[in-house]
Order: C-alpha cells, then sequence, then structure tokens
C-alpha cells in the first residue's frame, strides 16, 4: 500500500527516537502510529509518530503543503470524509486506536472537536444556536442544561460578556475574531477531550490572535489542544510542544522551547530562522 | 470614458429590467381592467350558471385549484425535495449522474404530454377521470422543478459549514437537514413557490385528467373544476359577460398565487427552532 516516494530523502524518525524521552511520563493523550495519509494517489503524510499529551498545547508548523492541516483532520477522523482520501497506520486516543473496525467517526468527533481556519458559524443560526447546535442536534432538548452549557462555553471562549445581551443575533453579524471565539464556544459546548485547530488566526487581526492565543493558554489545563500555525512566534507563544513537518515527515518533535532555541536538526534550524518555507 | 460605459451598462441594465416588467404590468392591467368589475362575494362562491345567462361564479374552480395545489404539494414537496438532497449531498456518482440527467428531461416535456401518459396510465385504467389523476399529472410537472433548485440551494452551501457540522459529531442524516436544508431553506422555499405557481396555472393536462366540471369537489376520484379550466371554458364562449368573468376568474388565478407565495414567505421566515425558553 505504502508508495515509496522517499528513497531520496532523509529517513523520517522512527517512534521510539520520537517517543523515548516522554515515554517516562505516560500521559500521552493522542498519538499517532507510522501515519500515512493519501488524497488519491497523492501521499502526503509519511510514517508520521506524533503525539499529543494530555493538558498541553502541541503546535505542528512547517511550510504551506506539509500536511499539518491533515495531519489534525486525521485525529478527529475528518479526513476521510474528502472523496478518495485515504489512511493507514494508528491514530491512538487514550490507549485505543480510532481506526480500529467498528469505532463509530461520529464518536470519536464528540471527544475530539475541531475549529477551523476560517470562521464557519452556522449563518442561519443565532448565536445561542451556533453554540448549542452540537448538543441540540445530538438529541439535548433540556433548557437549563442548553442555557448552561452555552453560557459556560461563551464564558470558556472568552466572548460571554461581549455576547451576553445579543444571544439571539445571527452568528455571522459577529466581527471575524468573534467569529472564530463563537466556533471554539461551539466546539467546547459537546465538552470535547481533545481540541484540534486549523490555524485558527490565520484570517484574524493581531488584536483577535492575542485573544484566541490567552484563550488557548486558559483552556489547555482541561483540554488536550493540537494546534496547526504558520506562524512560529504563535507557535512559541502558545505550545509547550511543537512537531515540525516537512514535505510529509516528521523532521523534529520537542519540547517547544528547546526545539526553537536548540533544534536539532539543521532542517529545522534553517525554516525557524527563515532561510525557506 | 470609463465612466460613459459604466454609465451605459448601468442604463442598459435598468432598460432591460423595466422592458422584463411590460409584459408583467400589462397583463395585471388587463386582467384588473376586464375583471375587477366581476368580482363579488356571489361570484366567487357560486356554481357556474345556465350558459349564455349572466350571472354564475367561480367557486367551484377556485376551490378545486386549492384541492388541486395541495394535493400535489402533498405528493410533489417531499419526493422533490428528497431527490434535490440525495442529488446534490450523495448524488455525486454515475446513478446521481443518470438521475440528474432524468430530471432535466422530465423538467423539458410538454405538459400536455404529461396529461396524455396519465390519462393512459391512471384515467383509463380507473376508467374515469379523477382529482387524483390531476394531482399525479401535475406532481410529475412540480417534482423536476423542486429537485433542481433544491440541489442547486444545497450545493451553494459552502463545504466548510458541512465540515463545522461533522465536527462536532453531528450524524451525516442530520447534518444534511438541520444544517445544510436549514441553511439553504430560502433557497428551497423559492423553488417549491414557483413550481407552485407553475403548476396552479396549468390547463392542458387538466382536460385529460379531472376534465372540468360545474360542481363544487365531491371526492377524489371524480371530475372536478379548476381556474385555468374555468378560464379557458369561460374565454371560448362568445358571450360578452363570460369573457369578462373569464378575466375575472384570471385575476383571482393571479392573486392567489400571490397569496399562497406572500404566505409561505411569511410562515418559512422564522427559523427553524424557536431560539429558547426565555426566562
Amino acid at each position: 500500500m505504502t508508495l515509496d516516494l522517499q528513497t531520496e530523502e532523509k529517513q523520517p524518525l522512527s517512534r521510539d527516537e520520537v517517543l523515548q524521552p516522554l515515554r517516562t511520563l505516560e500521559n500521552s493523550k493522542v498519538r499517532t502510529e507510522d501515519l500515512d495519509a493519501w488524497y488519491g494517489n497523492n501521499q502526503v503524510l509519511k510514517k508520521l509518530n506524533i503525539e499529543a499529551r494530555e493538558h498541553s498545547v502541541t503546535a505542528i508548523i512547517g511550510p504551506s503543503g506539509c500536511g499539518k492541516s491533515t495531519f489534525i483532520r486525521c485525529l478527529n477522523r475528518m479526513h476521510e470524509l474528502v472523496p478518495r482520501a485515504k489512511i493507514s497506520g494508528r491514530v491512538i486516543l487514550d490507549g485505543s486506536d480510532i481506526y480500529a473496525k467498528g469505532v463509530d467517526p461520529v464518536t470519536i468527533r464528540r471527544r475530539v472537536g475541531m475549529v477551523f481556519q476560517k470562521p464557519n458559524p452556522f449563518p442561519t443560526m443565532s448565536v445561542y444556536d451556533n453554540v448549542a447546535a452540537g448538543l441540540r442536534l445530538n438529541g439535548e432538548r433540556n433548557h437549563s442544561v442548553l442555557d448552561r452549557a452555552v453560557q459556560q462555553s461563551l464564558e470558556l471562549a472568552f466572548l460571554w460578556d461581549e455576547v451576553k445581551g445579543d444571544l439571539d443575533k445571527s452568528g455571522a453579524s459577529l466581527s471575524g475574531g468573534q467569529q472564530q471565539r463563537l466556533c471554539i464556544a461551539r466546539a467546547l459546548a459537546v465538552e470535547p477531550e481533545v481540541i484540534l485547530m486549523d490555524e485558527p488566526c490565520s484570517a484574524l487581526d493581531p488584536t483577535a490572535t492575542a485573544k484566541i492565543e490567552e484563550l488557548i493558554a486558559s483552556i489547555k489545563g482541561n483540554y488536550t489542544v493540537v494546534i496547526v500555525t504558520h506562524n512560529m512566534q504563535q507557535a512559541a507563544r502558545v505550545s509547550d510542544f511543537t512537531a515540525f513537518l516537512y514535505l510529509g515527515q516528521l523532521i523534529e518533535y520537542g519540547e517547544t522551547t528547546s526545539l526553537f532555541e536548540n533544534p536539532v536538526e539543521e532542517l529545522t534550524e534553517r525554516y525557524l530562522t527563515g532561510k525557506f518555507g | 470614458m470609463r465612466r460613459f460605459k459604466d454609465r451605459l451598462a448601468l442604463w442598459l441594465g435598468a432598460l432591460s429590467a423595466m422592458l422584463a416588467m411590460i409584459p408583467l404590468i400589462s397583463i395585471l392591467y388587463e386582467a384588473v381592467k376586464n375583471g375587477a368589475s366581476t368580482l363579488n362575494v356571489d361570484f366567487l362562491t357560486a356554481s357556474p350558471g345556465v350558459i349564455g345567462q349572466p350571472g354564475g361564479g367561480i367557486g367551484p374552480a377556485i376551490q378545486g385549484t386549492l384541492v388541486l395545489v395541495g394535493l400535489t404539494v402533498i405528493i410533489g414537496v417531499p419526493l422533490g425535495v428528497l431527490s434535490g438532497i440525495y442529488l446534490s449531498e450523495f448524488g455525486d456518482n454515475p446513478i446521481g449522474r443518470v438521475i440528474r440527467f432524468l430530471n432535466d428531461v422530465l423538467a423539458e416535456f410538454p405538459s400536455v404530454v404529461i396529461g396524455v401518459v396519465i390519462f393512459t396510465l391512471v384515467v383509463l385504467t380507473l376508467r374515469s377521470f379523477s382529482v387524483i389523476a390531476g394531482a399525479f399529472a401535475l406532481s410529475i410537472i412540480m417534482l423536476p422543478i423542486v429537485t433542481r433548485s433544491t440541489e442547486e440551494s444545497l450545493k451553494l452551501v459552502p463545504n466548510s459549514i458541512r465540515d463545522a457540522s461533522m465536527a462536532l459529531g453531528i450524524r451525516k442524516w442530520r447534518t444534511t437537514l438541520s444544517v445544510v436544508l436549514a441553511t439553504a431553506k430560502s433557497g428551497v422555499v423559492t423553488g417549491i413557490l414557483l413550481a407552485i405557481a407553475r403548476v396552479a396555472g396549468e390547463t392542458a393536462p387538466l382536460v385529460f385528467t379531472i376534465l372540468g366540471s360545474q360542481y363544487f369537489f365531491s371526492s377524489l376520484n371524480t371530475t372536478m373544476d379548476a381556474l385555468p379550466l374555468r378560464i379557458y371554458r369561460l374565454a371560448l364562449l362568445p358571450y360578452p359577460y363570460a369573457q369578462a368573468q373569464g378575466w375575472g376568474a384570471a385575476l383571482v388565478l393571479i392573486l392567489m398565487v400571490l397569496v399562497i407565495n406572500i404566505g409561505v414567505r411569511l410562515a418559512t421566515r422564522g427559523r427553524l427552532y424557536s431560539t429558547r425558553s426565555r426566562a
């Protein structure tokens, strides 16, 4: 099944090499084992072994087209929604493979929430309905449960104070930064364990970006966050661990401070210093 | 020069829009001018009178059109909307392409042919003209319009909206009905209304199915009157009173379509869910 596209390229790190320094900690929340992914015949991820630890922020960095977004879409089984997308390898969430036979992708997506690059609130729904959508469309009808979940999630997303008087307003009427925080609240409302963020700030101005970074720092105590970012400063600011991907391969993975200050790989150093990418 | 071109384009656009309004306004004007004098309670509620003598009304025709359009909507809208959903959300495969093609062919069938087909299949089989045959014929006319417009409206919903819903762990069918369809609602409703307006004015298929009648609706398996049929019959009579009644009936038909249109728009303007209990 595997296409041999990597003969000339550097071999990716093996799983043991990556996991060795972390083995002792034993608090991995999600990890991938030899994850390959394709769109049609085009292999975009090659033997990825990456780990996201519980109650921490893991950043995925790398130049455009390196497979960052595809990688996180594999973590909640969104990748397979694209026609002709394929995957092999394992993704272990709390010790069990989410791609094992008989696993319902819908239950995985409830445990692993996602925030997208462009804010995408449901345009015909109000602020309230947007946040309540996940619960409501999964059958929750109790008004007090919904009211509480909506308020809590909006508070976690630092949006409550701005919208508490306008819960009936259309979600699309908010500013871009508010819309993105609305989408984060919507993802938090279903109480996932892991939050995946796919370049959540790339469409936002610096002030809105700062708010989202602050938000990430405040929720990470209760969630596991995996964030894809184009912006290396952002990765350095928000994350505890960083993985650097290049052409679908993992080049380097480690604690953010050490990876940024003393990159082991030359490629990482060249990327971090802006020599390419 | 560039500003001149800009102006020219604007004026050409405005001019075309106004030209397009001329037939609409002239039809309305003629219908009001020739028909408004006949409108009164008796005309709207009474059965047709004796041919050749002034008097009588179009009550059965109005009732018949309402019954017929109602039945057609009950049969045609669910089928059309579901087909449209299938084609848009699941139809990217050979089966979907075949259905889409056949649907487009069906949309271009002359309605008189559909009338004849239903005449052969239903009327001859049941050995009687019937309301239900008429509703079948009109449903077949309505179906491709609703299917096509539903499909097109759903395709306008960006994929990011589907992704957002799927990523919340909402199942595909739920996502389709409560998120995608809800987002595309106004387009779907517009398509349904256009289809209603279209079938409400169909005449040819009714000649082969419900035939026409002097009496009010009695049962689904016998003949019935409808406004287009009544307009047609009145217009053929050589009496001035009958032609005025024909114009009056036409005016009523136009107004009915208008009222249905406005009514449905008002009724579907609200949200799919009542927002929440307001304490």
